[in-house]
């Protein structure tokens, strides 16, 4: 049994919210500047150069690529021959939390209660998934969520009998009311299969791979690439004002399912696509 | 790529002078108000009570910065999503207002307005908050400061990079 210190997860949260807000990853990075090259439509080109200064301004200022430092969601990969000492671990990753996006100067987007709709003025609490894994270490990724995409992320519960063609037409339906809200070019976190809230999650785990690393399930792969160039067939561009860049990427996911169901759950992201990992 | 430079407040003319399509930068003076400020904006206004500034001519940015660090005029300051205000806009444009920055498409109601009164709509670059704070040279809470990033400021920006996203004539780069 491996010891952890809830200050050591505490302080690594810390580190990680501060990190994800400021320092975009260099794969999106590169998808953006090959989006660049790609893009014919000036006006969409004047957007995308922006994104690109805006990146490194961000890392050289240590400033969020975007004001909108989102709700805190945690991924904890736990070994099973870890034990924490010292505290809860759901308490250390919130202090985390609350340190992080007050030392970063982050902005505190989190109401207490839906309905009351008070700011809790620490951006707790994260959203916290915690996962047993075999092995002594501790994997924590941060990744702060936006809302401008999340709000525009949907799920559907279609029949066996719609198939790929329906998985498709739910893709580009949602894609199009989306249009320029959830900020273009987007990522999209898609997963299909298992229940309700299975899919939901396997759809936001797909947005941690590394940006346009394809499935490795050969047919999966190809259709990300099919819904990849439909998706940016339909001249949404980036921030919805036309062009040919509307997704850099499409991610899915699959799991086992019931016989009578197809749950298929798109989660939209943002180009600021931010996620940071620490492995204890 | 043609990029005209403008100045805010905006005269009639220049917003006639501006087109669906039109990349630019803005200098000048500009507002922040998202949602909360909006609702009390027109709290005031069904209650007959002055605005917290004379929104007459004016430009509002639909944004919600994050807290400047010791030294920093603004944190991350890029544009939210405009529709979530529309309900409140045509009341704003009946009083003056002049021009709008933020992102994503607007309802009919508020199109119809800003022909109306002819208004123009410019479009910011979601998520390119650090480029945009970059552009604020300062930052000044005008009212509702217990609405924190949500409070009314007053910015004076330099060259901040736009796109005329629907025009005073009612022309939309959305549709």
């Amino acid at each position: 049994m491996r010891e952890i210190d809830a200050k050591t997860i505490t302080d690594a949260v810390e580190s990680l919210c501060i990190d994800a807000a400021c320092d975009l990853g260099q794969d999106v990075e590169q998808l953006i500047s090959d989006a660049a090259k790609k893009e014919s439509l000036p006006r969409a080109q004047y957007i995308l150069n922006q994104l690109i200064d805006n990146i490194k301004l961000a890392r050289e200022q240590q400033m969020p690529i975007c004001q909108d430092t989102g709700m805190a969601v945690v991924f904890v990969e736990m070994g099973q021959d870890v034990h924490i000492t010292g505290g809860y671990i759901i308490d250390a990753i919130n202090e985390g939390v609350r340190s992080g996006y007050t030392k970063g100067y982050l902005r505190k987007s989190v109401v207490s209660n839906p309905i009351e709709r008070i700011n809790t003025g620490d951006n707790t609490p994260a959203i916290i998934h915690v996962e047993m894994v075999p092995g002594s270490s501790l994997s924590i990724t941060v990744v702060p969520k936006g809302f401008g995409s999340e709000n525009m992320s949907a799920l559907k519960m279609l029949k066996p009998a719609d198939g790929i063609d329906g998985i498709k037409a739910f893709v580009l339906d949602t894609v199009k009311a989306a249009g320029g809200n959830p900020c273009p070019p987007v990522i999209l976190g898609i997963g299909i299969g298992g229940t309700m809230e299975k899919a939901a999650y396997i759809a936001k785990k797909a947005l941690l791979r590394d940006a346009g690393q394809p499935n490795p399930n050969e047919s999966v792969a190809s259709l990300e690439q099919e819904l990849l160039h439909a998706i940016n067939a339909l001249g949404i561009g980036p921030q919805g004002l036309g062009g040919t860049v509307t997704a850099l990427a499409v991610h899915i996911e699959t799991f086992a399912t019931h016989i009578a169901g197809l749950p298929v759950a798109i989660n939209m992201q943002c180009h600021a696509s931010r996620h940071k990992t620490a492995v204890l | 790529m043609e990029i005209k430079s403008i100045v805010s407040p905006l005269s009639k003319a220049a917003i006639d002078d501006l087109n669906a399509g039109d990349m630019v930068k803005m200098t000048g003076i500009i507002y922040t108000a998202r949602d909360a400020a909006h609702k009390r904006m027109i709290q005031l206004i069904n209650q007959n009570l002055p605005l917290p500034f004379d929104i007459a001519g004016q430009t509002i940015y639909y944004a919600g910065p994050c807290p400047p660090k010791p030294g920093q005029v603004i944190g991350s300051a890029g544009p939210t999503t405009s529709s979530r205000v529309d309900t409140y806009t045509p009341p704003l444009l009946a009083r003056g207002l002049n021009a709008m920055i933020g992102k994503g498409p607007r309802s009919r109601a508020v199109i119809d307005a800003m022909v109306k009164y002819k208004a123009v709509y410019l479009a910011a670059t979601g998520g390119a908050g650090a480029l945009i704070a970059n552009c604020i040279k300062k930052a000044d809470i005008v009212a509702f400061e217990d609405l924190g990033p949500e409070a009314i400021y007053r910015l004076v920006v330099e060259d901040l990079p736009l796109i005329v996203a629907i025009d005073c004539h009612g022309n939309s780069l959305y549709s």
